[in-house]
């Protein structure tokens, strides 16, 4: 199994997901570096990614979009805060306009991303880190099929008139 | 959120937070259990019952306070979504990585 582990902190918004690659830590990182093959895996399937810019560079930014069902084209960003070949990467990803440029007053999420060697090849560690609610609604609504979301927000609603 | 994690960074109020689960506690009983004042504890309900972690409901003379999971629910509902898009992820780098003439 690719992804041994995945922990979720409800009251610090943190999502640590931890796998395992047979690979080296440089081909695991290249996947993150070459921006062909990061919008392979970046987008949700029903959401492929395309990424017009990518400068990994520490304080490089990057623009992206993503191609939905019916034709709609959210856009995301990235800045690059560490790049540590081959070893760390820490960047902020937000949300863009239709002009592809950051939404001004939506906090972008932040990303920790470790690639260490063991035996097998590479443990990659992703941290994610939210502001607040609002904010992970919007991120997931970008990216996301119209059933997707309903099949969400039906569960938070269950859980909602649970907790009540 | 940001006020959610403030309010559960005191031990105080988490505890409060707690045993407010369920039945719910008058603010006067509360207060009887801890060693500050009546106005102390009304305070750390307040930050509580900002952060939506609580709710207050008069009884008479009496506030009974309830604790509101649906709060953290929420948002570990939001978190699961996240996890389940990382894991798909991670899945697909998996397959990238296994493709023949993939090595550099």
């Amino acid at each position: 199994m690719t992804v041994i582990s995945t922990t979720t902190d409800p009251v610090a918004l943190n999502l640590t997901v931890v796998a395992e690659f047979a690979a080296s830590p440089e081909r695991v990182w290249a996947v993150w570096e070459n921006p062909r093959q990061l919008e392979r895996w970046w987008g949700p399937p029903t959401y492929p990614a395309t990424f017009t810019r990518h400068d990994f560079e520490v304080g490089g930014e990057s623009r992206y979009y993503m191609t939905g069902p019916e034709g709609d084209t959210p856009h995301g960003w990235w800045r690059m805060y560490m790049i540590d070949e081959p070893r760390h990467l820490e960047f902020a990803n937000g949300l863009a306009g239709d002009d592809g440029e950051p939404v001004p007053g939506v906090e972008p999420m932040a990303a920790h991303v470790t690639f260490e060697p063991i035996d097998s090849g590479t443990r990659m560690t992703t941290e994610s880190t939210f502001v607040d609610e609002a904010q992970m609604e919007k991120m997931l609504a970008m990216g996301m099929s119209e059933g997707m979301t309903q099949a969400v927000s039906q569960i938070e609603g269950l859980l909602t008139s649970e907790g009540a | 959120m940001d006020l959610v994690f403030r309010a559960l960074a005191d031990t105080t109020r988490r505890d409060i937070f707690q045993r407010v689960i369920g039945d719910g506690l008058s603010v006067s009983s509360l207060a009887d259990d801890y060693e500050m004042s009546f106005a102390a504890v009304q305070k750390h309900v307040s930050v509580l019952e900002r952060a939506a972690l609580v709710t207050k409901e008069r009884h008479g003379r009496e506030q009974i306070v309830h604790g509101n999971l649906s709060t953290l629910r929420r948002a570990a509902a939001l978190l699961d979504a996240f996890e389940e898009i990382w894991i798909g992820r991670a899945t697909k780098i998996a397959e990238i990585l296994g493709e023949k003439g993939s090595a550099t």
